[in-house]
């Protein structure tokens, strides 16, 4: 089984391509996020969730019918799973008696409902939320870039950079593209694809240093191939390992888990894309240099200017 | 000679094994449902009455598993969840109010584990149903509730040194005294400042519109927010401690929230009733016909909104003096609260009471109460809600004084004994410092609980599978090290949480699949660098020592960064977010740990110091 381990690849070669590729992916992603936006779960919007179950499927217009006529506003009915299980959302925060108030409105019709699980959270709470998650994605983002930075060298840290923003603008491109829900689990999943990402990225990276100083040539690109090839087999292994895995939470672990699903997977599959492409192709234009990794007395002086 | 471990590294690998099998062999014995019954009195129930349940519940065909007695509690363990919602109505019937009879879960470990205090993971609400809470205090209301307190003592003050003043207001942190004159209010500043040395003072005026303005330092504003959460955080205990409730949690978070958690609750409606009400009582005396109008205060009754009656401003005790309260009927059959003070609130009720036989004596029933209102900005048409707290208050019952009372009585005037059971909880329990609203909440049913806990597993289990096999297709004998290393992880990974406390969620059941996933990650690149560094050349030994070398520097850098990530997801997330940073950063630790070195040890104990002529990678 070492299909990939012969293999030489111009990954750089086609480089130009890979950008394409790319630029595609996120003016999409932009596009979508500028003009359907995200389609942002209870826990950052405030609101009232309601799910219930019933002994057999009921009809969603009559519920909605009947919240509407119970003087409920913005109310937004749909099954959830099973046909029987329905999830009732409601835009209205003002009460929080709301939820058993839904309840025993359904079952005046003589229906056999039941309270699987009700949510409540205050506006307030939810703006809080959204600036703090904002906030943590910058920090992280800030962090890991300053590891990388004294860990390597700065080019590496802004190529690191811009392939985790790249990865993550298409992750929530996509679910805004797709009208997917975004909740706090999905935010949880893009984290982990930070750092699932910077991972791949880290590993290339590591490998690019490695030859950059063992090999004679000058020719970076070359290089950069060399590298790339030398990791590919273990990327894919990866990548692959953890995608089979989050296959099998996706379908089965429930529907409570499954947009982190989907997020870990789209995420972990650009994510590879970018750590393969992406990352090592950025380190071209930022003119990486054998100077940069091995020193020469006149380089580390430029350099200390550089880094303040 | 490459490839050799020393001892000391093969007998660090054992005891942590071992360490890890210990702690995390609880989690394989499931919780049994049970029943937990504790007296409403304080005491311990007979075990004649023990016995009635038992027999009680094996006449409706419920298997009892066993009953045992622990810290004043008795626990019936029973077989399943629909015996325990039965086996708790039979139980309930059967004691009356004598007993408070709950849900629990009751550990199941056996006693030769319990010996090295292990125990199984808490399962959060998620996976075992009930209430989550999330309460904010309204500090604004806990400053003016303090303030107005304080007024009452200066004007008590005041009085007593017949310093005569005529209005006193509160706003904000201020607290103002109107006097009729410049040496009234000099006077009365010596006096007040004297007692009071928690003000800034400051006067304004003079002659007749001469006013002392009293502002509280910023310090003492913090103390009073800081006692009003604590003290909130105290009565939310205790009164959730009534409700009866197996493993509750009531924790501070942030500078004004509180959450609430109650596993096994269904009813929201009744644990939000208890753990939200703002109620108290205060006992004043009605106003005589010569009392100036600005220490007098017209109130109307609960039930009869066209009753009213004028009361002194100054409260004799709150409900706060109440040491203990309990619920009863008295001789016509309406429900009544027996009420006991403590020594200072009895001390101050016998001498309000002593000088004032034949007045009438009112009890004021209070509650803050909040109402949202959507507000509709004109310009932009945006929708928002704004809070608008108030205080109901009403009359609850208006009595003529016949004799001094002493530390106990009782108040009637209720409406139904439901009332008066809840505001006898209530006293007892103690009032909430300063209002609280719920800006949360969540319901979790028990089936979906179960449900997640059953997916969650079959997707653990199938996912080590699928590596399992991927590992072994790929890597053959090095599949099999990577496999065991995957296991003691996961053991590991279990044996931690367990011994930290961790709360097991489904984010954290998401966690730990994703974990594993990329914990064969650290042993794909060091057995790829192998397979490679035999492709260059190098000898078995040398292949194996240099794959582990170098691969170690990614390996490192790699999961240094993924651990920063998971703990600033830590920091900032709350709940779901939380759990999931949890699982991932022990992972990453107990990931580095075995595929570093519980493989190689496993690699060295086949292969190293001997002559091998093919490797099986």
């Amino acid at each position: 089984m070492k299909p990939l381990s012969n293999l030489q690849i111009d990954f750089m070669g086609r480089r130009k391509l890979a950008f394409i590729v790319s630029a595609v992916m996120l003016i999409v992603s932009i596009g979508a996020l500028v003009f359907q936006q995200l389609n942002l779960g209870l826990d950052f919007t405030g609101g009232t969730l309601i799910e219930v179950r019933y002994g057999a499927a009921p009809s969603l217009d009559a519920i909605r019918q009947l919240m509407v006529d119970s003087g409920f506003r913005d109310v937004s009915v749909q099954t959830f799973g099973a046909s029987t299980e329905v999830l009732i959302r409601l835009q209205q925060a003002f009460d929080p008696d709301v939820g058993s108030d839904v309840v025993n409105l359904l079952r005046t019709s003589g229906e056999n409902v039941n309270l699987v699980r009700a949510e409540f959270v205050g506006a307030q709470v939810g703006d809080q939320l959204r600036d703090q998650s904002g906030l943590g994605l910058l920090v992280a983002l800030g962090v890991v870039m300053l590891y990388v930075a004294f860990r390597f060298q700065y080019k590496f840290a802004i190529g690191a950079l811009l392939a985790l923003l790249h990865d993550v603008i298409i992750v929530v491109g996509i679910f805004a593209l797709f009208q997917l829900e975004f909740d706090l689990t999905v935010l949880a999943a893009i984290l982990a694809v930070i750092g699932y990402s910077l991972n791949d990225t880290i590993v290339v990276y590591d490998r690019i240093r490695e030859t950059i100083r063992t090999s004679r040539i000058d020719d970076m690109p070359q290089i950069f191939n060399e590298a790339i090839n030398a990791t590919l087999s273990r990327t894919l292994a990866t990548s692959g390992t953890t995608m089979l895995v989050l296959i099998a939470l996706l379908i089965l672990g429930g529907d409570m888990i499954e947009n982190f699903a989907i997020a870990l997977l789209i995420g972990i599959g650009v994510g590879t894309f970018s750590s393969i492409y992406i990352s090592g192709a950025l380190l071209l234009p930022l003119k990486l240099s054998r100077e940069d990794l091995i020193p020469t007395k006149k380089a580390i002086d430029e350099e200390e200017e550089e880094l303040p | 000679m490459l490839n050799r471990y020393p001892l000391w590294k093969y007998l660090l690998i054992l005891v942590v094994l071992v360490v890890g099998l210990i702690y995390s062999l609880p989690n394989l014995f499931p919780a049994d449902p049970a029943i937990q019954l504790s007296s409403a009195q304080g005491d311990t129930l007979e075990l004649r009455q023990i016995q009635r349940v038992e027999s009680a519940l094996e006449e409706n065909d419920i298997v009892v598993k066993a009953s045992e007695q622990e810290n004043g509690q008795w626990l019936i363990r029973l077989r399943n969840d629909d015996d325990q919602l039965n086996a708790r109505d039979i139980a309930a019937d059967l004691l009356g109010s004598d007993a408070t009879v709950a849900l629990n879960l009751a550990e199941a470990t056996p006693s030769w584990l319990q010996a090295f205090s292990a125990s199984p993971m808490t399962l959060g609400l998620d996976l075992r149903g009930g209430v989550h809470f999330l309460l904010e205090v309204d500090m604004d209301a806990a400053l003016t509730q303090r303030l107005e307190v304080n007024a009452s003592a200066m004007r008590e003050l005041l009085r007593s040194e017949r310093i005569r003043y005529r209005n006193t207001e509160v706003e904000d942190r201020t607290l103002s005294i109107d006097f009729a004159s410049s040496e009234d209010r000099d006077s009365a500043r010596r006096l007040i400042s004297r007692d009071f040395p928690n003000f800034e003072y400051s006067t304004q005026g003079s002659g007749r519109s001469s006013s002392l303005v009293m502002t509280l330092s910023d310090q003492t504003v913090n103390e009073i927010q800081d006692y009003a959460i604590n003290q909130n955080l105290t009565t939310l205990r205790n009164r959730v401690n009534e409700l009866g409730v197996a493993e509750p949690m009531v924790q501070r978070q942030g500078p004004n929230q509180i959450v609430v958690e109650l596993p096994g609750v269904q009813d929201t409606v009744a644990a939000k009733r208890i753990v939200g009400a703002t109620a108290n009582l205060e006992f004043r005396l009605e106003a005589r016909n010569d009392t100036p109008d600005a220490e007098t205060e017209t109130l109307s009754f609960r039930n009869d909104s066209a009753r009213s009656a004028a009361l002194m401003r100054d409260v004799i005790i709150t409900g706060d003096s109440v040491s203990s309260a309990s619920n009863s009927f008295d001789e016509n059959g309406r429900p009544q609260v027996n009420i006991n003070l403590d020594g200072t609130g009895g001390t101050l009720m016998n001498r309000a009471t002593r000088t004032n036989i034949g007045r009438n004596m009112a009890v004021l029933f209070i509650e803050h109460k909040s109402e949202d209102t959507v507000v509709t900005d004109p310009d932009t048409g945006e929708e928002t809600i704004e809070r608008e707290p108030y205080v109901e208050r009403g009359l609850i019952s208006l009595a003529t004084i016949q004799s001094a009372l002493g530390n106990s009585f009782r108040i009637t005037g209720l409406d139904s004994p439901t009332e008066a059971a809840e505001l006898a909880l209530l006293l007892r329990s103690g009032s909430l410092a300063a209002p609280i609203y719920f800006v949360q909440e969540r319901t979790i049913g028990p089936s979906l609980g179960a449900e997640n806990i059953e997916r969650g597993l079959l997707s653990v289990q199938i996912g080590l599978l699928l590596l399992v096999l991927f590992m072994l297709a790929r890597y053959k004998v090095f599949g099999i090290f990577a496999n065991v290393a995957l296991a003691l992880n996961l053991t590991i990974l279990v044996a931690v949480m367990s011994m930290l406390g961790a709360t097991l969620t489904l984010p954290g059941i998401a966690g730990i699949v994703l974990t594993l996933g990329m914990a064969v990650d650290a042993n794909v690149l060091i057995f790829e660098r192998i397979r490679e560094e035999l492709r260059n050349g190098l000898s078995i030994q040398q292949a194996i020592h240099a794959g582990y070398e170098r691969a170690f520097t990614s390996i490192v850098d790699a999961n240094i960064t993924t651990l920063l990530v998971a703990v600033i997801l830590f920091s900032i997330g709350t709940g779901p977010v939380k759990g999931f940073a949890v699982t991932l950063s022990i992972g990453i630790l107990t990931s580095m740990f075995t595929a570093l070195m519980v493989t190689r040890a496993m690699v060295n104990l086949s292969y190293g110091s001997k002559p091998v002529k093919k490797l099986w990678i």
